[in-house]
């Protein structure tokens, strides 16, 4: 990070739509260069924030800066700064990939000479190059993706919002995306990222918050957060004929440890002690069970998100999927 | 100057994007065309009826081309969020809705021009008096096309784009004095047709094809003026209480 001066400042923000408040007294800052993550179920508030932060939305209640301009009163005052890469790839789709990132450059005051340069290293440094030319509605999920950020950075901004920027897209793609996240940040560009893949929160963000119900539950360092996860012992267990009844019969046996059943075929076993593995292999299979695979695995950022907000991570990431396949919102 | 840029952006793209797309130009085309034959069979006059049609068939040609193209266009690019993109760009509210509505007016007075390009060929239109047409079709279209801003803030669908429009545009074409002269409508009907802005913008092309207008021109032209000025600050408005919730 080049220092440590906030460069957004949020505080105590408020917006209600009728008589739900979707953000209640948020407070929180971004340091100038930082890659802050903003974590949180569906309808936890997160795109509510962006569109205050950026001026699509007026707070009811709370002031925002944003590079120490007061954008509270006027949304649209700090707007030149700001890069925003919204949750769905909204560019025209009647135009192509470099008509679009020309225009999105255009509206930033851009000159014509200058915007056709930038548009065509971003097609160049995004591996779009080649389709150019097509109609963006013709590009695959990814290419969209992949050049909805292009257009977000185009007019080079210090402070890129990106919302859930790699959803929906194939492993290949997201890994890309994740690659042109970190470069960006790592040329000076702050980074206020919202997304649901926690692992990709833990290995891109520096900071993370976590909200629910329109509230920050907790804000802290990545290193910080993970700290709240040293003493405790996790091993997977994998059975390939099924895992049914197990967890019973291990916690009664096994007072110490704490069981859960993750699917049909396999369970966590959860101790504050490092776990012996042989005991448990011979207890499950004594009980008719073949153990096909038993890992120890590294408490993760997603135990974090669920012993903050009690919502399994899992079930947060498929609904999210859910909604998107549908075509919502 | 880069707001400049941003606004000759938006009005290219628009034009490349939507109104010099081939469906649309020869809706530019056949539906003027379609009017003035309608109305001139109906007539049942000779050539020499055909100046007597031209207001009429000019102004409904701008308001049926501009308002559904804006209202259409605009909801369309609300519904797929990529209007989203220009709220977020750092150009005024006020720029921004300007750039947007540049297209419609171009198109619109593109259209007006339809009818009078035929009539060339038909009729002598050495007397028109065009230091009132020209001004009068400018005025028609900007009012237009601030009237179909109007109708794309108020609704959330394109399909309520068209019907909402056409809410305004059937009566307009019977209120407005385009085909029937206002003092022939029902006396409860009247005050209404002097609060629809096509009314003064009509009695202008009356006046500057026929010789003849129900009010003064001066009086024509500021009536439109403030019609333009109030329905751009009401859709303004309407955006910032409806659009930046």
């Amino acid at each position: 990070m080049k220092n440590a001066t906030p460069v957004i400042e949020a505080c105590n923000l408020v917006k209600r739509f009728g008589d739900i408040t979707a953000v209640d007294s948020v407070t929180f800052n971004v340091l100038e260069g930082e890659l802050f993550g903003f974590l949180g179920p569906n309808g936890a508030g997160k795109t509510t924030t962006i569109n205050m932060l950026t001026g699509l939305a007026r707070p009811d209640a709370g002031t925002i800066r944003i590079a120490g301009i007061d954008c509270s009163k006027a949304p649209k005052a700090a707007q030149h700064l700001l890069g925003v890469v919204p949750d769905e790839s909204n560019l025209y789709p009647e135009l192509s990939g470099f008509d679009n990132l020309c225009f999105c450059g255009a509206l930033y005051g851009l000159r014509k000479q200058e915007r056709q340069a930038r548009a065509l290293e971003l097609l160049e440094q995004f591996g779009l190059a080649d389709a150019a030319d097509r109609k963006f509605a013709g590009y695959s999920r990814g290419m969209k993706r992949k050049l909805t950020i292009a257009a977000g950075i185009i007019h080079s901004p210090r402070i890129l919002f990106l919302d859930e920027p790699t959803t929906g897209i194939d492993v290949v793609s997201a890994r890309q995306i994740r690659q042109l996240i970190a470069d960006l940040n790592a040329g000076g560009t702050t980074v206020f990222l919202t997304t649901h893949y926690i692992e990709e929160a833990e290995r891109l963000c520096r900071r993370i918050a976590f909200i629910v119900r329109g509230r920050l539950v907790r804000i802290d360092t990545v290193d910080s957060l993970m700290r709240q996860t040293d003493g405790r012992h996790v091993v997977r267990f994998a059975m390939a004929d099924g895992a049914g009844g197990l967890c019973e019969a291990i916690s009664g046996a096994f007072p110490h440890l704490q069981c859960q059943t993750v699917s049909k075929e396999s369970i966590l076993v959860e101790s504050r002690e490092p776990v012996r593995i042989g005991p448990l292999v011979r207890f499950i299979e004594e009980r008719g069970a073949e153990v096909s695979e038993a890992r120890k695995l590294r408490p993760s950022l997603e135990d974090v998100f669920v012993s903050i907000t009690g919502i399994a991570a899992a079930a947060m990431k498929q609904e999210q999927e859910k909604r998107k396949a549908g075509g919502g919102v | 100057m880069s707001r400049w840029v941003a606004f000759w952006s938006i009005l290219v793209k628009d034009m490349r994007a939507y109104y010099l797309k081939p469906p649309n130009i020869s809706w530019g085309l056949i539906f003027p065309l379609a009017w003035t034959g309608m109305f001139f069979i109906k007539s049942g006059g000779g050539i020499e009826d055909l100046l007597a049609l031209l207001p009429g068939v000019v102004a409904i040609s701008i308001l049926f081309g501009t308002t559904s193209m804006l209202a259409v266009t605009v909801t369309f690019e609300k519904k797929n969020r990529s209007f989203e993109r220009l709220l977020l760009a750092p150009i005024s509210l006020e720029l921004l809705m300007l750039a947007k509505t540049a297209g419609a007016i171009l198109f619109g007075v593109a259209n007006a021009f339809v009818p009078v390009a035929m009539a060339v060929f038909f009729t002598d239109l050495s007397r028109v008096a065009w230091g009132a047409v020209v001004p009068a079709v400018v005025l028609i279209a900007v009012s237009s096309a601030f009237l179909g801003l109007f109708i794309a803030v108020s609704v959330s669908e394109v399909f309520e784009a068209q019907t909402f429009s056409n809410f305004f545009r059937f009566p307009m074409i019977f209120l407005c004095g385009l085909f029937f002269p206002i003092e022939q409508l029902p006396a409860l009907l009247r005050p209404l047709s002097y609060a629809l802005p096509l009314t003064y913008g009509a009695d202008i092309l009356h006046r500057g094809f026929g010789g003849v207008s129900l009010m003064p021109v001066a009086m024509d032209f500021g009536m439109l003026l403030f019609f333009c000025a109030t329905l751009f600050l009401i859709s303004l408005r309407n955006i910032k209480r409806r659009w930046i919730v």
